[in-house]
């Protein structure tokens, strides 16, 4: 048993009021000295073998054309544990 | 090291990067003609942005002109503003005003569905705002490839909820438009937004940047990279490698922010703190300090380096050039800026003033203590390139024209019919919008009267006197592919029957032109001949153009979309309660057809569906007939006549029946008038008709405002059975014929949406 890790987060140039909201409120809510908040996603993929290099393929995919918007967002695949 | 005006005066010899920004060599010897020098970067950025087919209507402009030509009178009076301003304002009565204007945002929505779609919302909404108003509606025209197609299953669900989105976000209620699918439109979705506003006429703001020594303030949204696609060109090729290599060109929209744009734009207004505004929306900077100050005294003197970045790495020409959206610019007096930044703090939205009014009759520009833009905003804004584009009707036309309907093979008798019927009902053009409408908010704000279904939207205006507007936008590019002029005025036509069917006047016009590459002189005539049929459609109901918008170079692959003029009219109610709904609910109510059905299917959604035909000439128009029509419906809602009122337009009668029944839950007995075609009655989408179900008691009054008008009307049939809490099964009966269960009429028409796009 393997998993695998994506975690996607908007382009550095791309407006994210999420994080501008967040960002927003931790100042309100006294939270100093925090400068910028970006938010992102992150999805763990459990995989029924090992993370064998066709399984990393797969996922890579997935990250492509489901679990990201690559027009927008950047991803990283990665394995954990 | 900055390109400043005084660099680029002793290095006239540097190669600049105007091909790669668009412009054409001889716009770039202009450019330097004009300045007496090379441009700088910066410079050049906004030429090439400005001069942009998007911002200058260079190829456009001798067209529009038509319009400006036409009185600028709606029924009710001069307009308050017209074309030329952020958007038209026209008087609706009892001190009110109503401003509105369609825009498209087709190129980045098919990109990025969802915020292509989002900040298209935005953009007008902004348009609207920076007229005075309160934003109150918006309409959504919409245009994709086959609803079977892969890549609309990307599209359309994400420019639907990028409108849910953001219009939901803001709190306004979308209450219109159309989707309309055609493999035209596979590679180029069209992607149109109308928005509509409401103030006193006191309250009307104009974009000029007068008086000297007044501030010029921006505030809104810090500018980030979002929209400069082409500009990095600039960074890249002239300066090295010091700047960011590559930037989005994705704009990304935040309607919370935009919101609070809303409510403090509009407080500043209330406050008389706004000498001049602009809203900042393609070409950003550089479009809004050009336009502001060639429109004033005639000179602004900007200092960049205090714009509000969202990314510290931009470079002066990337400021200049950026799309970020929810951004304003206002110029104010120097008395009141104090009251103006302490407003915009309390709605917590940035602002910062940038410089002043001059009377120098220049846009000056400092980038690090060094002037980097030195030009006369005139020759930015309004006085760029002009192009008689050649044109020429395409000899494929006549083809196209000869090879008529009358020989695809009709359906014959009950059976055929029934099935022909519940064939048009289900294809994607024709069925059900629920899918997606239900997905915007049409009553938030409470003051939807009508929304989707309904052939128009009609908001409340005035709650005590019931005051209300009525918008539709329609657009048939079937019909303008087989004669642009007419297919023009039938889209024409059909908006304005849309706005009078609910019983209100049409007073005005917008329009969204969506065309092919005005370099095609094919192209160029389809463009030509809609407008000028635009315009003299226009001069015989008296309405105005008050405003609009040109997108060319829409096409899927080599092949140019359908030519797709979207028209929005805008329509007063005296009395909202007054309105005409188009379902049938009342058992026992007649019903009557207005106008001539002729044998015409040339460009029908018959031919499409069950042919995948086009050709022949579309229906005849005729707006003289149109006009009374429309004095006939607003009249008998006023006199309370009609319990229902339904437009016949694509799908013909057949699909005004099953929309009016499905929506009022009622059947219909229904009768082919003697010596008619059944097939024609059905089917044929001849202009100028509507059909109407009577209040009780109505029947002689009724005929007789129609004779009064010496306009055909014909009894058809009754309205059957009431609603839900009927015994009897309502049923769609044509007499002799056919009958359909409603239910099965439902199954056909509203499960089409769903099944492809859930």
């Amino acid at each position: 048993m393997a998993r695998v890790v994506v975690d996607v987060m908007l382009k550095p140039e791309i407006l994210d009021p999420q994080g501008q909201a967040v960002q927003g409120a931790l100042a309100r809510l006294g939270f100093a000295g925090v400068t910028a908040v970006r938010q992102g996603k992150r999805f763990e993929l459990e995989l029924a073998g090992e993370a064998s290099d066709q399984q990393l393929a797969t996922a890579e995919r997935a990250a492509q054309t489901l679990l990201a918007n690559p027009v927008i967002e950047d991803y990283r695949v990665r394995v954990e544990g | 090291m900055t390109d400043t005006v005084e660099h680029a005066a002793k290095t006239p010899d540097v190669e600049q990067p105007w091909a790669a920004l668009g412009l054409r060599g001889d716009e770039y010897a202009r450019i330097r003609e004009t300045l007496g020098r090379r441009p700088t970067s910066c410079e050049l950025a906004i030429y090439s942005v400005m001069w942009s087919e998007h911002c200058s209507y260079k190829s456009s402009k001798v067209h529009l002109r038509r319009f400006t030509e036409l009185p600028d009178e709606t029924p009710l009076g001069k307009t308050l503003a017209g074309i030329g301003e952020n958007a038209g304002v026209v008087d609706i009565g009892q001190g009110y005003a109503a401003t509105f204007k369609v825009e498209s945002h087709n190129h980045p929505s098919f990109v990025e569905p969802y915020q292509g779609a989002a900040t298209g919302v935005g953009g007008i909404v902004r348009d609207i705002l920076a007229m005075g108003a309160r934003p109150v509606a918006l309409l959504d025209p919409l245009r994709f490839g086959p609803a079977d197609a892969p890549d609309t299953r990307r599209v359309l669900p994400g420019v639907v909820a990028g409108i849910a989105g953001y219009g939901n976000c803001l709190g306004l209620p979308t209450v219109g438009g159309e989707v309309v699918f055609d493999s035209s439109y596979a590679g180029n979705p069209l992607v149109n937004v109308l928005c509509v506003g409401v103030m006193r006429h006191e309250d009307v703001h104009r974009a000029h940047a007068s008086g000297v020594g007044n501030r010029v303030v921006l505030y809104g949204a810090r500018t980030g990279g979002d929209g400069i696609g082409g500009v990095s060109v600039l960074a890249s090729e002239t300066f090295g490698d010091e700047g960011p290599s590559k930037r989005p060109s994705v704009q990304v929209g935040d309607p919370f922010l935009e919101k609070l744009l809303i409510e403090c734009t509009l407080e500043l207004f209330g406050e008389g703190l706004v000498a001049g505004i602009q809203d900042l929306g393609g070409a950003g900077l550089s479009c809004a300090t050009s336009e502001l100050a060639s429109a004033g005294d005639g000179g602004m003197h900007i200092t960049l380096d205090r714009v509000p970045l969202r990314d510290a790495s931009l470079t002066p020409e990337e400021i200049l050039m950026s799309e970020s959206q929810e951004r304003m610019m206002a110029v104010v007096r120097p008395a009141d800026v104090e009251r103006f930044l302490a407003v915009c703090a309390k709605w917590d939205v940035p602002a910062t003033v940038l410089g002043e009014v001059t009377d120098t009759g220049r846009l000056v520009v400092e980038w690090a203590g060094e002037v980097v833009v030195d030009v006369p905003p005139r020759t930015v804004a309004s006085e760029g390139p002009v192009y008689q584009r050649p044109y020429a009707r395409p000899q494929a036309q006549d083809a196209l024209i000869a090879a008529g309907s009358d020989r695809l093979p009709r359906p014959a008798g009950g059976a055929e019919l029934r099935e022909t019927l519940l064939r048009m009902a289900a294809a994607p053009n024709l069925s059900a919008k629920t899918w997606v409408t239900e997905q915007y908010d049409r009553y938030v704000q409470g003051s939807t009267v009508l929304a989707q279904p309904e052939d128009a939207g009609v908001i409340r205006v005035d709650a005590d006197s019931g005051l209300g507007v009525a918008v539709a936008t329609d657009g048939n590019a079937r019909f303008v592919a087989l004669d642009p002029y007419a297919g023009a005025q039938l889209a024409l036509a059909e908006a304005y029957r849309n706005v009078a069917v609910t019983g209100a006047r049409p007073l005005a016009v917008t329009d969204c032109l969506n065309f092919g590459s005005p370099e095609d002189p094919g192209v160029m005539w389809q463009f030509a001949e809609a407008v000028r049929g635009l315009a003299d459609g226009c001069r015989v109901l008296g309405v105005p153009v008050t405003g609009g918008n040109v997108s060319f170079y829409n096409s899927t692959g080599d092949t140019a979309v359908l030519p797709t003029p979207v028209v929005g009219v805008l329509g007063v109610l005296d009395d909202v309660r007054r309105r005409t709904p188009l379902g049938f609910s009342r058992a026992g109510a007649a019903l009557f057809q207005l106008g001539e059905t002729r044998d015409e299917l040339d460009g029908s959604e018959w031919a499409n569906v069950v042919h995948g035909h086009l050709g022949g000439v579309p229906p005849r128009v005729d707006l003289e007939a149109e006009r009374r029509l429309a004095e006939i419906l607003v009249a008998a809602s006023g006199e309370g006549l009609l319990d229902a009122a339904h437009d016949l337009a694509d799908g013909g009668l057949a699909q005004a029946l099953v929309e009016s029944c499905l929506r009022g839950g009622s059947g219909a007995r229904v009768e082919v008038p003697e010596g008619t075609d059944p097939f024609a009655f059905l089917f044929a989408e001849s202009a100028a008709r509507a059909v109407v179900a009577l209040s009780p008691g109505a029947e002689a009054r009724f005929s007789e405002l129609c004779a009064e008008h010496d306009y055909p009307v014909e009894r058809i049939g009754v309205i059957a059975d009431a609603g839900p809490d009927s015994r009897v099964d309502p049923e769609l009966e044509l007499r002799d014929l056919f009958t359909i269960p409603l239910a099965e009429l439902r199954e056909a028409h509203e499960r089409t949406l769903p099944d492809l796009f859930d």
